[in-house]
């Protein structure tokens, strides 16, 4: 099964309650942020919190991600060391504008590696933050085979745009759309922006309805309360995991026959369509509306 | 004939007399004020004296004012030895320190305890060791005479000059409301003397009363018997506190798939944000595949009463209203009945609701790997706690869920042993936490069940070593050699005793 990120949730480095829970909601991946939400003062005391976090507790199959400080501060490079000698899946680069910087950062993960005996180990997610960050969201995207996905800051980027945040996001449309073609064409996932009023679900629900429409795999999330509503929203209908287990039983079928061609009713069914229903199976069992029972 | 049917019967015949019918209007005997009179007539008259037993209800909560008052006024007249025997205690009556200190109070009985006061009995602050009972077990200790009540001083927010007491008013001049009084009633019931204290006298017939005029010898007027807002806060508080909120999602899923949640069912909970927002949780599906609960029990929140009015849950059998919500209910509605302590969860008394009872969720400050549970004495050896219905309802009904988070910050919540036994394992089934729900192996179709409906069952040691693998083994409690506590079983025997704290 392909891993989900219908959801990833922020949880602040310098918070170690936060981090000790945060696995027990669920999320598909946690981030843990040595970035913006810990002040000057406590950067090094969140790093050494976040790295014992990652060597201690165990987070069960869950992603986890750690936002790293931009290399270009004096923070940065001993975040990467730290994390990548934890055993981080994933580092998230913040507020990235060109492939350059994500070849930088791979060079810092590859040294940490090098020590340790496991090159490759550690994947890369860029957020991108800003418009030039937008125009350069494909060579991003591509910069490293270690890349796995691409987010939306939505925060920085609009103020960088000269324009304000609506409920209706369409001032974030381009820069979505633009992130969602970019991390397809590089075969990687998308992930979008974060909702932060907590107090309005109904908006917030409206506004993951509409990044799921537009292709996302998901949304981070700054409450665990959010998740509930992102997996509503991605769990397939249940038309959709009908169709989905009758193409997969063809597939089998097909399999056993030794036939490379499908039909379903009668249709020829191509790869795409095979791909789409397997993430449909995925979806449905992550949602527990299908077990693994059910489907064998 | 007469004379000889009445020797028969040992009894005289009937005489004429000459008297003439009282004329008065009886009206006027409606504000005739017999059994009023002020607190200190009022325990003179009761025959009280030292070491007797003095007894209270809590049904004001953080709010009570009644202990602290007579107490006072009975250190002012010089009583010693006093045996106090309250439904519950809370941090309101840390005065009760001095009293004891001064030799007023030598002895109590309480369901729990909280704040000043039970820090310092923890650390051994009275001679004679607390006797600690659950509400069902205090019901059946004053009715079998094990708990013998000389004085019973009850706080109602209205009553007549007669003594008929009720726990709202329907007068202008109500001061107080706390709804249910259903831990006074033994107390009303089975008392030598009964004294109400009251916030409002109303004119004869407070009816519909709970304390019957019948039980009760003196009536005194007071400026106040509670602050009715430290009951609990008026409105629908729905927690916003996401472990809460995990916690309550899997405590409904576990009730909705346990085999009992069918049409007719019944359901108590605690007042914790978990388990009230458990019930908001199977709300919805109760709604979705048409079923209703015949009655909910025990302390009647605004949740229950807003789902009773919704016709979700037929009947309210209300001991103590937890909210304002609540207590105006009882007021006002019909279907929502006040019961007293014995009937509501008495092992002795065959009709007592708990013994009807489908479902409760409960809380806990500790489980241990063999479901016995703690809710009086906290991790660190203080008192901090009441037992209040949790033995009763979890001994009586078909299926009891523990819901209580893995860590409380560097606590463990569930340990090898809990630090005092106050709930039996045998009569735990589910313990719901953050991190997984354990099963009781005594009831492996339930487990059964609820893995079929694709619920994560753990082994509750899982649950222990994963809470020991974050925090480590905590060190031992410095326990001393003086027993500051006894918890009494409701069946009356022992079940275990409370150290007092070494600093």
């Amino acid at each position: 099964m392909q891993r989900l990120r219908r959801t990833m949730m922020f949880v602040p480095g310098n918070n170690p309650a936060m981090m000790q829970d945060a696995f027990i909601y669920g999320p598909d991946s946690i981030m843990l942020d040595l970035e913006d939400s810990v002040t000057m003062t406590e950067k090094d005391a969140a790093r050494l919190l976040v790295h014992n976090a990652l060597k201690t507790i165990d987070y069960g199959n869950t992603e986890m991600v750690v936002r790293v400080n931009p290399l270009n501060t004096p923070y940065g490079k001993k975040d990467v060391e730290a994390v990548v000698k934890a055993g981080v899946h994933v580092i998230r680069m913040p507020k990235t504008e060109t492939a350059d910087e994500i070849r930088e950062l791979e060079a810092e993960i590859e040294k940490v590696e090098t020590e340790l005996g496991c090159v490759g180990r550690t994947q890369i997610m860029a957020a991108i933050e800003s418009t030039l960050g937008v125009i350069n969201a494909y060579q991003i995207a591509t910069a490293s085979k270690r890349m796995m996905g691409i987010a939306l800051g939505a925060e920085d980027y609009c103020a960088n745009l000269k324009a304000q945040r609506t409920p209706e996001g369409m001032e974030l449309l381009q820069a979505r759309q633009t992130i969602v073609v970019a991390a397809r064409a590089a075969g990687i996932d998308a992930l979008d922006t974060v909702y932060s009023n907590l107090n309005d679900m109904e908006t917030f629900r409206k506004e993951v309805e509409l990044i799921k429409t537009l292709g996302f795999d998901g949304k981070s999330i700054i409450n665990p309360r959010q998740i509930e509503i992102v997996n509503e929203v991605f769990a397939p209908t249940e038309k959709a995991i009908e169709k989905a287990k009758t193409i997969i039983a063809a597939i089998k079928e097909a399999e056993k026959r030794g036939s490379g061609v499908i039909a379903v009713n009668g249709k020829m069914v191509d790869r795409p369509v095979v791909i789409r229903a397997q993430r449909t199976i995925d979806l449905a069992i992550a949602s527990g509306i299908l077990t693994q029972e059910e489907l064998s | 004939m007469i004379e000889a049917a009445a020797a028969g019967m040992g009894k005289p015949v009937y005489k004429e007399t000459n008297e003439s019918k009282v004329t008065t209007p009886r009206w006027e005997y409606q504000t005739v004020r017999s059994k009023v009179t002020t607190l200190e007539e009022a325990i003179k008259g009761s025959g009280l004296k030292d070491g007797m037993t003095i007894s209270f209800h809590h049904h004001f909560r953080g709010g009570d004012k009644v202990v602290n008052m007579v107490v006072g006024k009975l250190a002012e007249m010089g009583f010693k030895n006093l045996h106090l025997a309250a439904s519950s205690l809370q941090d309101v009556h840390e005065p009760l320190i001095d009293h004891i200190k001064n030799g007023v109070i030598t002895e109590i009985s309480t369901s729990g305890m909280r704040g000043e006061l039970a820090t310092q009995i923890s650390h051994g602050l009275m001679e004679k060791p607390v006797i600690f009972r659950s509400h069902g077990g205090r019901g059946s200790a004053i009715a079998n005479g094990d708990l013998h009540i000389d004085v019973a001083f009850l706080g109602a927010p209205s009553c007549d000059p007669l003594g008929n007491a009720v726990g709202y008013s329907r007068s202008q001049n109500a001061k107080s409301i706390c709804g249910s009084l259903g831990y006074a009633l033994p107390d009303a019931h089975n008392a030598d003397k009964v004294v109400i204290l009251t916030d409002d006298l109303v004119p004869y017939p407070n009816t519909p009363n709970s304390i019957s005029e019948s039980d009760v010898d003196y009536v005194v007027v007071v400026d106040s018997v509670g602050d009715s807002s430290k009951i609990s806060s008026g409105a629908i508080r729905d927690t916003k506190n996401p472990r809460d909120i995990l916690l309550a999602q899997q405590a409904a899923k576990v009730i909705i798939n346990s085999g009992y949640f069918k049409n007719g069912f019944s359901i108590q909970t605690g007042s914790g944000g978990a388990s009230l927002a458990a019930v908001k949780y199977i709300r919805q599906s109760m709604i979705d595949q048409g079923i209703k609960a015949s009655y909910a029990l025990g302390g009647i929140t605004a949740h229950m009463v807003k789902m009773h009015e919704e016709g979700l849950i037929e009947r309210l059998i209300d001991v103590q209203s937890f909210d304002k919500v609540a207590a105006e209910s009882i007021k006002t509605d019909q279907m929502h009945k006040e019961v007293s302590a014995n009937e509501y969860a008495s092992a002795d008394e065959p009709g007592s609701a708990t013994h009807y009872l489908d479902i409760v969720i409960l809380s806990a400050l500790e489980v241990d790997v063999n479901f016995n549970v703690n809710v009086l004495v906290g991790s660190d050896g203080i008192i901090r706690g009441a037992i209040g219905g949790h033995p009763d309802t979890a001994a009586d009904s078909a299926l009891s869920i523990i819901v209580c988070p893995l860590l409380r910050g560097r606590i463990p919540c569930v340990v090898d042993e809990v630090t005092t036994l106050i709930t039996p394992g045998s009569t735990v089934d589910v313990v719901v936490t953050e991190y997984g729900i354990a099963v009781n192996p005594r009831r492996p179709e339930l487990a059964e069940r609820l893995e079929k409906a694709g619920l994560k069952i753990v082994d509750i040691n899982a649950l222990k070593d994963r809470a020991k693998s974050i925090i480590g083994n905590p060190a031992p409690l410095p326990f001393g050699d003086k027993v500051v506590g006894i918890v009494m079983n409701r069946d009356g025997s022992v079940l275990d005793v409370i150290r007092n704290i070494v600093d």
